[in-house]
């Protein structure tokens, strides 16, 4: 048997993007296990691990946790290329535009709350369009619309201050320690 | 970096204007429509106007559903269904739909969609 001649060499960052992703897999799944009153609202705790990557190791490095998040996520919960998977991939793919958007506004005056306020409302926002204009439509859910932005801008806010409060404990001193620095984290 | 406090003058901005948002919706109520629209096998069968007083017979498999219509409100009257869900679901609110699944009847508030054909 020769030894294989295609080598994947993944650098540091590849393997901080994989823990990173990892982590918020491993909180989509343990959110899809609680069972919420009305079906499209959950905590997005995963949005969490996209902040603090945002904030700690910038744009690119959060595009690519939240996406392969998004994907690995949905493998896993056996959703991939259903129409939740479509949901989830498109709020997530608006909501890490308005991340990036968002991300150059002064950072005096807007901090991880705010940002993950505006990507909750954006990430609702775009599953209620997809909703009403390909999955149901014609299914009058707008009636829903005050519960969906109401459930979003508690889990924002909430989303945020844990993000907060993760970036305040673990400032991004200590780039020696970058390989999963969230398992010791509050989490 | 310097410290800076979990909430800024930004965040509390979007907070508010968020929180202002979501209690307008919520005070207006599900702005709920205008129009009262009667579905049989997932095809619009009727599209109304909440005032005018009716009484709307609906053919599907099982037999007629008895859709009335009276001051702007709308209900199911009757349904050969046998569980009689949609009935006792009463007047339906603005936002809400009653579907009776068996017959596959279903009535919602809808928005007008005004086209050419509504001149």
């Amino acid at each position: 048997m020769t030894a294989s001649t295609i080598k994947f060499p993944a650098s540091a960052e590849d393997r901080r993007i994989a823990a990173l992703a990892a982590v918020g897999v491993g909180l989509t799944v343990a959110e899809a296990a609680i069972p919420l009153p009305v079906p499209g609202i959950k905590p997005g705790l995963a949005n969490i691990i996209t902040l603090v990557v945002l904030y700690r190791y910038g744009v690119g490095a959060a595009v690519w946790v939240s996406l392969l998040r998004i994907v690995a996520g949905a493998l896993v919960l056996g959703t991939f290329l259903t129409p939740t998977f479509v949901l989830s991939l498109s709020g997530g793919v608006v909501s890490l535009a308005v991340l990036v958007l968002a991300a150059r506004l002064p950072r005096a005056w807007f901090g991880p709350v705010g940002l993950s306020l505006l990507a909750a409302f954006a990430h609702i926002a775009t599953q209620l369009w997809v909703v009403d204009l390909w999955l149901m439509p014609g299914l009058s859910i707008m009636g829903w619309l005050p519960v969906f932005l109401g459930a979003a801008w508690l889990t924002g806010l909430a989303n945020g201050l844990v993000a907060a409060r993760m970036l305040r404990d673990r400032p991004a001193s200590a780039p020696a320690a970058a390989h999963a620095p969230l398992m010791r984290g509050p989490l | 970096m310097r410290d800076l406090k979990p909430l800024r003058p930004g965040d509390w901005g979007i907070l508010c204007l968020g929180g202002l948002l979501v209690a307008w919706l919520m005070a207006a109520g599900p702005g709920g429509g205008d129009r009262v629209v009667v579905k049989q096998a997932g095809r619009v069968f009727l599209e109304a106007s909440p005032r005018l007083n009716r009484m709307v017979a609906v053919p599907g498999p099982l037999g007629e559903t008895q859709i009335e219509i009276r001051d702007g409100r709308v209900r199911v009257a009757a349904d050969p269904s046998p569980r009689q869900l949609c009935v006792r679901q009463g007047w339906i609110r603005p936002g809400e739909a009653a579907v009776c699944l068996p017959n596959r009847v279903s009535v919602e508030w809808g928005q007008a969609r005004y086209d050419s054909l509504n001149y």
